[in-house]
């Protein structure tokens, strides 16, 4: 059933039968309908702001800000794209994103694939330390993570910021293989191991394929942080010509304030790749969530 | 500890007696790395002079002394706990509503949930931009120029210019953002409430409102803890948002503790005074994350 509709941030699980039985009768539905796409458009009315007025023209602004744009114009787009310099800055982002998420994925999983047999013991004290890097403000160990990266000569470079989001981010993502894995069947990997796999074999044959759903919601949900993330690469990169694409924006919208047809235009070319992974990958979020509530 | 980078190759066929617990040893250098090992130093540095260059003695308590004669910092207490207030309450409270309304059967419900959660995927620097224009004084434009297209003109305000509003108007801006985490969080609780029970409760003649108090609710304590935790951790750690849009202005009416701390080091240099007010903040999130926690896993375990 409603499969076929564009995209939705759906469980998968339908279950056609007993939906049908649910299904409210009378006109109780219809006005949750009303309700719902009523609270949706003045929700989206920033996002309205923001299309209309990237299409629009510095004198259409002035005259009606508001209204939608007669005459779209594209020439925001080209000149937001060269003066942001954002090819440059999405190639970084691209960069630091995909290695930290590839990292990301080898720490996590083989770290989980350890910590989610610990149920008490050293292991299980190590796995609550991991947990503690959840709530701890990044900002506390801030000054003294700049300083070190200051001294390995990385400011300004791909690897320091690979490295800060893969040690900020790997609590986050052990939390999740961890509690995946415990939901898992054991069976797999003891037989695995009877039959004479060593752990290496049994984590990289087995268990680590049986992964893939948890994998792409550590992928989606690291991917939107760090990829988003302005503080720690305008601290990190600010100045070095390897700027992440909000750093970009963010030196962009301070130059061009007041040029909000180019501003707009390239906040939604900076918003759009992101935007597009996730209309990819977004069946992951919802079942990430489930598993994380169970776990 | 064995150094990680012998744990690849050491891992080979040829070794089958390889022990778990060298799985774990990648995950935790990169973490003692970048938070375990910074963060002691930073507790550290929070009882010294340091300012970022050459040497530095300890100072005792001084900084935190300075802390409680800092005006500028006593705002950023009080603002960031009631910002903090705002946003749990409100993103919450819409979140359950929003994913109340999408987990019906309404013939929208699948772009629905996309539109409520898009905006928490996009950079909240971004978003700050976008709602500095919504927020525009300029009366033709933004919310003002909406309010006073629908007959609410007397309403129109300056939202991030106007001391008293300033705080709120960050606020409504990141419940905006992140209502629809919220939303997600509940929808994967509500899907996991077993049908069945709701069909019992409907024959036992449970109204709609009974259904909710008494069935979905109880069993939605475990998405209702990971949003508070969240949205609570989140509020209090606030900066982005705070530092495009006002940077902490006008006055201090908007400071938070991050953008606080941000100024004293790399604006004035004061990195032991900096540190100190992280400390501050880290204990703040420690406590009050751990006060939840307690509270609502018993709740849990009640339910």
């Amino acid at each position: 059933m409603s499969t076929a509709t564009a995209g939705g941030v759906s469980a998968g699980a339908e279950r056609p039968a007993t939906a049908r039985r649910k299904r409210p009768t009378g006109y109780g539905r219809y006005v949750l309908e009303l309700v719902m796409v009523a609270a949706a458009v003045a929700f989206l009315f920033p996002v309205y702001a923001l299309v209309a007025l990237a299409l629009k023209s510095p004198s259409q602004i002035a005259g009606s800000p508001l209204s939608p744009p007669t005459s779209p114009t594209l020439g925001n787009f080209g000149r937001a794209w060269s003066s942001a310099s954002l090819g440059s800055a999405l190639v970084n982002s691209t960069v630091i994103t995909a290695a930290s998420l590839a990292l990301l994925v080898v720490v996590g999983s083989t770290g989980a694939y350890y910590l989610a047999r610990c149920v008490r013991g050293m292991g299980y004290t190590l796995y609550v330390l991991f947990l503690l890097g959840i709530i701890l403000p990044f900002q506390l160990g801030m000054i003294p993570l700049y300083k070190l990266v200051d001294d390995l000569g990385w400011l300004g470079t791909y690897q320091g910021m690979i490295l800060f989001y893969t040690g900020i981010q790997t609590p986050f993502t052990v939390f999740l293989y961890t509690g995946f894995i415990r939901a898992l069947p054991q069976d797999y990997a003891q037989a695995a191991l009877i039959d004479g796999c060593d752990h290496r074999q049994a984590f990289t044959r087995i268990v680590f394929p049986l992964l893939r759903p948890i994998t792409g919601t550590v992928i989606i949900l690291n991917a939107v942080f760090i990829w988003n993330d302005f503080f720690t690469p305008l601290l990190y990169l600010g100045g070095s010509g390897k700027e992440t694409v909000p750093v970009a924006v963010f030196s962009f919208v301070g130059q061009y304030v007041s040029d909000y047809g180019m501003v707009f235009a390239g906040l939604v070319l900076a918003a759009l790749p992101i935007l597009v992974v996730f209309l990819l990958l977004q069946r992951y979020v919802i079942k990430g969530f489930a598993g994380g509530l169970k776990g | 500890m064995k150094a990680p980078r012998t744990a690849g190759p050491r891992l080979g066929r040829r070794d089958p007696a390889v022990p778990p617990w060298m799985f774990v040893v990648p995950a935790l250098v990169v973490y003692a790395a970048v938070v375990l090992y910074p963060s002691v130093a930073g507790v550290v540095y929070a009882f010294t002079d340091w300012s970022g260059i050459g040497s530095f003695s300890f100072v005792g308590l001084a900084n935190f002394h300075t802390l409680l004669h800092d005006d500028r910092a006593l705002a950023s207490i009080t603002n960031t706990l009631l910002l903090t207030v705002a946003v749990v309450v409100a993103q919450n409270g819409l979140g359950l509503l929003l994913a109340l309304g999408v987990n019906a059967e309404i013939r929208s419900r699948n772009l629905l949930r996309v539109v409520f959660f898009a905006p928490a995927v996009v950079s909240p620097v971004m978003v700050a931009f976008l709602w500095k224009y919504v927020y525009n004084p300029d009366n033709g434009s933004g919310l003002n120029g909406v309010l006073g297209a629908v007959g609410l003109g007397g309403l129109r305000q300056d939202w991030l210019g106007n001391p008293s509003l300033t705080l709120w108007s960050v606020a409504a801006m990141v419940v905006w953002q992140y209502a629809g985490y919220s939303m997600v969080v509940f929808l994967a609780g509500l899907q996991g409430v077993p049908p069945e029970l709701h069909e019992a409760a409907r024959i036992d003649g449970a109204g709609t409102w009974q259904r909710f108090r008494y069935v979905t609710w109880p069993l939605l304590a475990p998405a209702l803890t990971v949003n508070l935790m969240l949205s609570t951790i989140g509020g209090l750690k606030l900066f982005d948002q705070v530092y495009a849009a006002t940077n902490g202005g006008p006055g201090t009416s908007s400071e938070t503790l991050s953008t606080v701390l941000y100024k004293e080091a790399f604006v004035y240099g004061k990195f032991g005074y900096s540190t100190a007010v992280a400390l501050v903040l880290a204990l703040f999130v420690a406590a009050v994350s751990l006060l939840q926690l307690r509270y609502l896993r018993a709740r849990e375990v009640a339910a």
